[in-house]
């Protein structure tokens, strides 16, 4: 698993470097393959899937608050913790968000930068929980998934946000679109690029993947361990904050549901991903496509002719799919590494 | 050194539990203040004490309708309660009607969230003595005393046909987005409705029915995957606030505003905006606020035994005025109002 | 899972803790142990619920509670035994609901009752089977699997009903899952209930099987070097999981007198919340069985009195998390404390390997002052 792991960047020689590439490579290749079958079979299908103004929106548009969130998710997986609690963060930041166009008469920009510095403040206190009181990550988030939905909710009472509440401005920046790609997804793009950038080339970022991959030699190498979980835990906490103001901006409507159970779905576009689950490795590059991959298939199932009741079925087969097929690949390479060995 | 460390590692074992439920004990005490001024404690029937159990909390369609029982229940003098679950699932359904049996309050005024299996329940809360009310969602009728029905169903199915065949033209395909797969009232309603359209509007086709289980992110992206799968749809009806909602939503800035017409069930609040921007041109819905107005006072009527819930029962309702109780213990509240753009500023809920 | 999401256990930290366990009398191990701290907990929750929230003494109070958390209560035997061999199962919600379905399905078209409840049993073999044959055959995380199982189950139990809900189950059947034994306040789902408890306490505790699950929760390599079959104990573990899953599934059913897709939906969260509360490792190796009822208990009762004095379901959410993460934190934290001040207090390096102290539940073991312990408590 450490070997898969820190991609081309951090390997010691070239010529292995190049053969993992290739294997990582071929992972998510493999995943926009995928992706491109469903988007080109439900096309022939239906073409206005793809060929009319709305298919092509809603192609960039319904994945892009899920690809922020996997984002966020596979930054947290590859240090070899997980975030559960991301849908309550979600739901209670795009609560917050209303609540704050309804209270105050802030402009938008604060109320927004407001808005993800909270999801910051919630993803540091999992980070604290797990960093300092040494507790798994999984254990901590259902936890604070528990509590920060039930903040919400006791908050939130019967009043719920309605669109009419919402700044006219953010609601049509939501459904805009520049150069012909929602405003939403340029976001997620955005968010994308950073990340993959500070994650694949700069030291914290392969840091985090070394710490994912081996905790015990990054240690001893002198790595601040608390220190990075507990920058996993914000990126991943504002990042649902972030989607959380996506939501409001898209959706308009709040109620004590929004979010609800959309963790799974980050964990598991992450999986599909290739972000293996035990940490160290993966892109979140393919996180990101493992997001649309998901929601292209639940918007394509219905034109496929199988009924939406199914849609969760598939998803699981998918996941299932992607963990055996990463299995198959890391030993593939395990084997040629070997070989590699023995012929020299 | 041994017992010190030893000690030690009981101890540390040990406060964790101890101080979590100590920390629970201050949760309690704050709770426990509070429910002694309720009063509603008293057991017996014979005390005015309505307790309103909706499908769940958080949902506009049943804030009115508690809005409208409590302003009842505080003409008759009576104590009003609102509990119910986060989600609406019959199982958390079920522990509410539990906790409410044992603290035997007067009247159970239910909405629910399926027929049969909170039944067993509320016949344990009748044994006991509770008056159950069922309201906007039924159950099997041996189980409850009582149906408010909002309308009948048929004229909720007939007024929706009637209104998608006025805005279509009485032709071309049409699709359903419905609240939950298992929801008893829209299931109901689409039967009547698919016969209703066989029947009398031959030349409308119903091609699809999808379930946006009255979740707005759902409710949206079902609306999106319909338009697109159906490229010459003419018409998607409603019949829940939610669905109703979020599909004006997605519509009103998307390329099939004004050429896909929209109506179902909604509330005035929600789609203002959208009948004024011309995403929707009428849509239907009897006052929630009357029905639960009406269910507090019928759940009055049974207490002080009145009534008992037989067909031809009379009751006075307060500014509604008289009902009588139907065939199977139902009483309808009336004919579904319509909306639309002349009338939509004189309603607000 | 131990062995992914944390997979280099050391093999020192493992020689000194089953020594430990065994350096005090036995019933100072029994007095202080996890186990008696919860069921403190719940005895104090219990009287003090009782004393301030009105209609909380009454017995119906209990039957209530039992009824409510009769699932919870069967799926958690198994799943003890699942998360103790550092393993997790996701699916079990699922597996409930599919059951549930199955049976429904299958009643409704005319198959003997009994025939379709066996049938039901039958599928959460199957369930448990295929997420046992994925994590030992295959070798994949349990965590992942069982991520992918949860969504694969209900998708078929919803998929296979539709908008449907089966109802109309015979009276006899329903009337004994909300039936109670004779003319006592218990529910009868409690003698199948109390007959498994007692099977699974002795598998667990007092036969080489269960020896053998704690074996490979402590260290995986060193159980299967000293003859346990590790992926074969694994693979009942599933599979017994499934199929009391699906038990579980056949009394949700009877009790609410309805098959739905969305039956049981987010239980497998509470599951493993009451199991972790009931003193139960995440990393494996540790935890009992009597601490997991009473765990569940717990939260039961609880929620229960919550809901007595009028608190609504989100206060009841935010209580749950809380004492979940106040469970294992405290311990936590509590066990660095003295793990800190027992180094300080003595150069005795070999009473340090062996002593007890930082054995808090949640935390991985380091008994050791050697920097590989330390490291080793870092990890999650």
């Amino acid at each position: 698993m450490s070997t898969a792991a820190p991609a081309a960047h951090a390997a010691p020689k070239p010529s292995t470097g190049d053969r993992l590439r290739k294997i990582v490579q071929a992972r998510e290749t493999g995943i926009i393959l995928a992706f491109l079958v469903v988007l080109a079979v439900t096309t022939a299908i239906n073409p206005s899937f793809l060929f009319s103004k709305d298919g092509w929106r809603d192609l960039f548009l319904t994945p892009s608050i899920l690809v922020v969130l996997a984002v966020g998710q596979a930054i947290v997986i590859i240090t070899r913790n997980v975030d559960l609690s991301v849908g309550s963060i979600l739901g209670l930041v795009a609560y917050a968000t209303g609540r704050l166009f309804v209270d105050t008469g802030l402009p938008v920009p604060v109320v927004l930068l407001l808005a993800v510095l909270l999801g910051v403040v919630l993803g540091l206190v999992n980070g604290v929980l797990v960093a300092f009181a040494k507790v798994p990550a999984l254990v901590i988030t259902l936890g604070t998934l528990y509590i920060y939905r039930g903040i919400m909710m006791s908050w939130a009472g019967s009043d719920r946000i309605n669109a009419s509440d919402i700044p006219r401005d953010l609601l049509s920046f939501g459904t805009s679109s520049i150069l012909g790609i929602p405003s939403l997804a340029w976001i997620s793009f955005l968010v994308l690029g950073i990340g993959a950038y500070v994650m694949g080339r700069t030291r914290g970022g392969r840091e985090m993947y070394a710490i994912g991959s081996d905790p015990d030699a990054a240690t001893l190498y002198g790595l601040k361990k608390t220190k990075r979980t507990l920058l996993a835990f914000a990126a991943s906490g504002g990042l649902a904050g972030l989607a959380g103001v996506l939501y409001v901006a898209r959706y308009g409507t709040i109620s004590s549901g929004a979010g609800l159970g959309i963790e799974f779905e980050a964990v598991g576009a992450a999986v599909i991903g290739g972000v293996a689950i035990f940490g160290g490795s993966g892109t979140l590059f393919g996180a990101a496509v493992g997001a649309y991959l998901l929601m292209t298939i639940n918007r394509g199932l219905p034109i496929l002719g199988i009924q939406d009741f199914w849609q969760r079925a598939v998803v699981g087969i998918l996941i299932i799919a992607a963990i055996v097929l990463d299995k198959v690949l890391r030993e593939r390479q395990h084997k040629k590494l070997l070989a590699e060995r023995d012929a020299a | 050194m041994t017992t010190a460390t030893t000690r030690r590692r009981g101890l540390g074992r040990f406060v964790p539990a101890v101080a979590a439920a100590l920390g629970l004990s201050l949760v309690l005490t704050a709770c426990g203040g509070s429910d002694d001024e309720g009063g509603s404690g008293d057991g017996g029937s014979g005390d005015l004490s309505v307790t309103f159990l909706p499908k769940n909390l958080g949902n506009p369609y049943f804030d009115a309708s508690s809005t409208g029982g409590k302003a009842a229940v505080e003409e008759f003098g009576g104590t009003f309660k609102e509990v119910g679950p986060s989600e609406a699932t019959p199982d958390s359904q079920v522990s509410y009607i539990n906790t409410l049996t044992q603290q035997g309050t007067g009247a159970i005024a239910i909405s629910a969230n399926d027929p049969k299996a909170i039944g067993d329940a509320l016949q344990e809360a009748r044994d006991a003595g509770t008056k159950v009310v069922t309201f906007d969602s039924d159950t099997d009728p041996e189980y409850r005393d009582l149906f408010v029905s909002q309308a009948d169903a048929k004229g909720i199915a007939s007024k929706q046909v009637e209104l998608i065949a006025k805005a279509i033209g009485d032709q071309g395909k049409i699709a359903i987005l419905s609240a939950s797969a298992n929801a008893t009232n829209q299931n109901e309603w689409i039967k009547l409705m698919e016969e209703e359209l066989k029947a009398n509007h031959p030349n409308i086709e119903l091609v699809e029915t999808v379930y946006g289980d009255d979740d707005d992110q759902t409710s949206f992206d079902k609306t999106a995957a319909l338009l697109q799968k159906h490229s010459d749809l003419k018409g998607i009806v409603s019949p829940t606030t939610v669905g109703i909602a979020a599909a004006a939503r997605y519509l009103s800035d998307s390329q099939y505003k004004g050429k896909v017409a929209l109506t179902g069930l909604g509330t005035p609040d929600q789609m203002r905006e959208y009948v004024k921007n011309g995403t929707v041109g009428s849509f239907a819905l009897w006052s929630p606020e009357d029905l639960g107005y009406l269910t507090a006072f019928a759940a009055k009527a049974l207490i002080e035994g009145e009534i008992e819930g037989k067909e031809g029962d009379k009751f006075e309702a307060g500014k509604l005025g008289e009902y009588t109780v139907g065939e199977n213990g139902v009483v309808v509240l009336g004919e579904p109002l319509e909306f639309n753009k002349d009338n939509i500023d004189d309603f607000n809920f | 899972m131990t062995s992914l999401i944390h997979p280099s256990d050391s093999e020192t930290k493992q020689v000194a803790r089953t020594y430990r366990d065994h350096q005090r009398p036995l019933w100072q191990r029994i007095l202080f142990s996890r186990d008696v701290a919860v069921w403190a907990a719940l005895v104090v929750v219990y009287l003090y619920a009782s004393a301030t929230v009105p209609f909380f003494d009454r017995p119906i109070t209990i039957t209530y509670l039992l009824l409510d958390v009769a699932p919870i209560l069967l799926i958690a035997l198994p799943m003890t035994l699942v998360i103790i061999t550092g393993e997790i199962d996701l699916s079990v919600a699922s597996t409930v609901a599919l059951a549930s379905v199955s049976f429904g399905v299958l009643y409704d078209k005319g198959t003997p009752i009994l025939v379709a409840a066996l049938a039901a049993l039958l599928v959460g073999v199957v369930c448990g089977a295929f997420n046992g044959f994925l994590v030992t055959t295959v070798g994949l995380p349990s965590l992942a699997v069982t991520i992918g199982t949860l969504a694969l189950y209900r998708g078929i139990a919803v998929g296979l009903l539709g908008t449907t809900a089966v109802t109309d189950f015979p009276d006899t059947w329903t009337d004994w899952a909300r039936g109670r034994i004779g003319e006592s306040d218990i529910p009868s789902i409690m003698i199948p209930f109390a007959v498994l408890a007692i099977l699974f306490i002795v598998l667990l505790h007092f036969t080489a099987f269960g020896r053998g699950v704690y074996a490979i929760g402590l260290n995986e390599g060193a159980a299967r070097f000293s003859g346990i079959r590790v992926e074969r104990t694994k693979l009942l573990l599933f599979v017994l999981t499934g199929v009391v899953s699906a038990l579980a599934g056949i009394y949700y059913t009877l009790r609410y007198g309805s098959a739905r897709g969305d039956n049981a939906n987010g239980m497998e969260l509470q599951v493993i919340a009451a199991v972790l509360l009931g003193g139960v490792s995440i990393f494996g190796g540790r935890g009992a069985l009597p601490g997991v009822i009473a765990g569940v208990l717990l939260i039961g009762a609880i929620g229960s009195a919550l809901r007595l004095a009028d608190q609504t379901a989100d206060v009841i959410n935010i209580v749950t998390g809380l004492l979940l993460v106040v469970s294992v934190v405290g311990s936590s934290v509590l066990g660095w404390v003295s793990s800190k001040r027992r180094r300080r207090g003595g150069p005795g390096a070999q009473s340090s390997a062996t002593s007890p102290g930082t054995s808090a539940p949640g935390v991985p073991q380091s008994d050791t002052d050697t920097p590989v312990g330390e490291r080793e408590r870092e990890d999650r």
